[in-house]
């Protein structure tokens, strides 16, 4: 089943074109990784799926909502999408189970109890129950950013979307946090992660995306983009990034 | 010390007037507060509309002097066919007021807090003000503690502009005052203390809550 659905979308900030024609689907269970240098729009790309930018013109549809449409009821669809931010994002007057229970109560209306419950399910997946009382500026990166996963996780949702999820971190940390993300894309979450890190991408998505210039240049699986990519700019933009070091070890 | 005997002789006057300003400053700063939120998320929504009355308001009321805000409800009121008393039109007046500059308060302490709590807040599916309830004005509250206390502070002060439209609070009673005694040094000397009554402990209360607000994040 198709949950996300982009039909010749565009939009501009101001005069700047930043998608271009951009025809997209993304299945049920699917891991899209999506790459490409910056400024390649593939951050607004995501933000677009639950609305954080409005598309300027096309069609988007996400499990069964229509974006372009102004009338639909955003709030709703966005209860269906858990999104991870680069830089976390968390709340910072607020404790790591204040966090993660804040939408399941206030926009969910689960009790307080079965919200904690969940909380703190999630946060033993993500590897830190005994930080639950703490304060976000107490936390390392990694941390941060595994608490900011079982918030998103705390709202059951359907699809979670990653932009850049660790680039903000210092490397040691990195690896806990893709762990995460591997874990959630084995158990068949619908995930779609703009980030630097191939190694992630080869070993989890089933489908790359490369982006430039605002357009899809290419599309495939993880094998055929790193061992074969068709177009000249993949292969330059890989040239590049592959050669940076750690990101081709993991 | 004679004087000073003379002027404590007038203590009831000087504290039914410190009752009227308090009780002013109380009523206005509230209606302030209100006006300030308000005329604050019209300044940082996405609507032109509300952004521009949001403006409009603060310049106007910033830019114009307070005792013609007050004097326009004081005469204004009963050419309006309204029956408002003094006080009421005082407090209104001087809410109106402080409410412009307590809004510019609120939307620079909004503005302070880091884009990505709103949209942390709103990709969860909170809706507009659950996001500014639950996330943004908690955070907002701490920076915006400090000036806010300033302008609680001027505005018990700029009560006393309320005494020229016949408000018998504290500035019309040391006036009173002065004017039965003859005696106009001691008399506002008693009065400036008077004020610091209400001023002194309200930016020490403030700098108190500071710090704990402080402590806990």
């Amino acid at each position: 089943m198709t949950l996300i659905r982009f039909d010749k979308v565009n939009k501009w900030f101001g005069k700047l074109h930043v998608l271009r024609d951009i025809n997209l689907q993304i299945r049920e269970g699917e891991v899209v990784v999506v790459i490409g240098p910056s400024g390649s729009g593939k951050s607004t790309l995501l933000r677009c799926i639950n609305r954080l930018e409005a598309i300027s013109e096309g069609q988007l549809t996400v499990d069964g909502f229509r974006l372009d449409d102004p009338k639909t009821n955003i709030n709703l669809l966005r209860q269906e999408i858990g999104m991870v931010f680069q830089h976390f994002n968390l709340y910072p007057h607020k404790t790591v189970l204040e966090n993660i229970t804040l939408a399941p109560i206030k926009v969910r209306k689960i009790a307080k109890e079965e919200a904690e419950k969940t909380a703190t399910f999630f946060l033993e997946k993500v590897g830190i129950p005994e930080k639950a009382q703490a304060y976000p500026s107490q936390l390392s990166g990694g941390q941060q950013q595994r608490v900011a996963i079982a918030r998103g996780l705390a709202m059951k949702p359907k699809i979670m979307l990653f932009d850049e999820p660790t680039s903000a971190l210092d490397p040691e940390m990195i690896n806990e946090v893709l762990d995460v993300m591997k874990a959630l894309a084995k158990e068949g979450m619908t995930m779609v992660v703009v980030t630097h890190e191939m190694g992630f991408a080869r070993e989890v998505a089933d489908r790359v995306i490369f982006m430039d210039n605002g357009m899809i240049v290419e599309e495939g699986t993880p094998e055929h983009f790193f061992t074969n990519p068709r177009e000249e700019r993949a292969k330059l933009f890989l040239s590049k990034i592959l050669t940076g070091g750690r990101a081709s070890k993991r | 010390m004679g004087n000073w005997h003379d002027v404590l002789s007038y203590s009831g006057k000087y504290l039914s007037g410190l009752g009227i300003t308090l009780e002013v400053s109380l009523y206005a700063l509230l209606l302030s507060l209100a006006i300030g939120v308000v005329i604050a998320i019209f300044r940082v929504t996405s609507s032109k509309v509300l952004n521009g009355f949001g403006a409009a308001y603060v310049e106007f009321f910033q830019n114009t002097p307070l005792i013609i805000q007050v004097f326009f409800f004081y005469y204004g009121s009963p050419a309006m066919g309204l029956n408002i008393s003094g006080l009421a039109c005082g407090t209104l007046g001087l809410a109106v007021y402080t409410g412009a500059y307590m809004g510019e308060v609120f939307r620079a302490g909004i503005q302070a807090v880091p884009k990505g709590q709103m949209e942390a807040a709103r990709s969860s599916g909170m809706n507009y003000l659950q996001a500014m309830g639950y996330v943004i004005l908690p955070q907002a509250v701490k920076i915006i503690l400090p000036p806010l206390t300033n302008q609680m502070v001027n505005m018990v002060k700029n009560s006393a502009i309320l005494s020229t439209i016949a408000v018998t609070d504290l500035m019309y009673q040391t006036y009173l005052i002065s004017s039965d005694t003859f005696i106009v040094f001691e008399v506002f000397i008693f009065a400036a203390l008077l004020y610091l009554t209400i001023t002194v402990p309200l930016s020490t209360f403030a700098n108190l809550l500071e710090r704990r607000l402080q402590r806990s994040s």
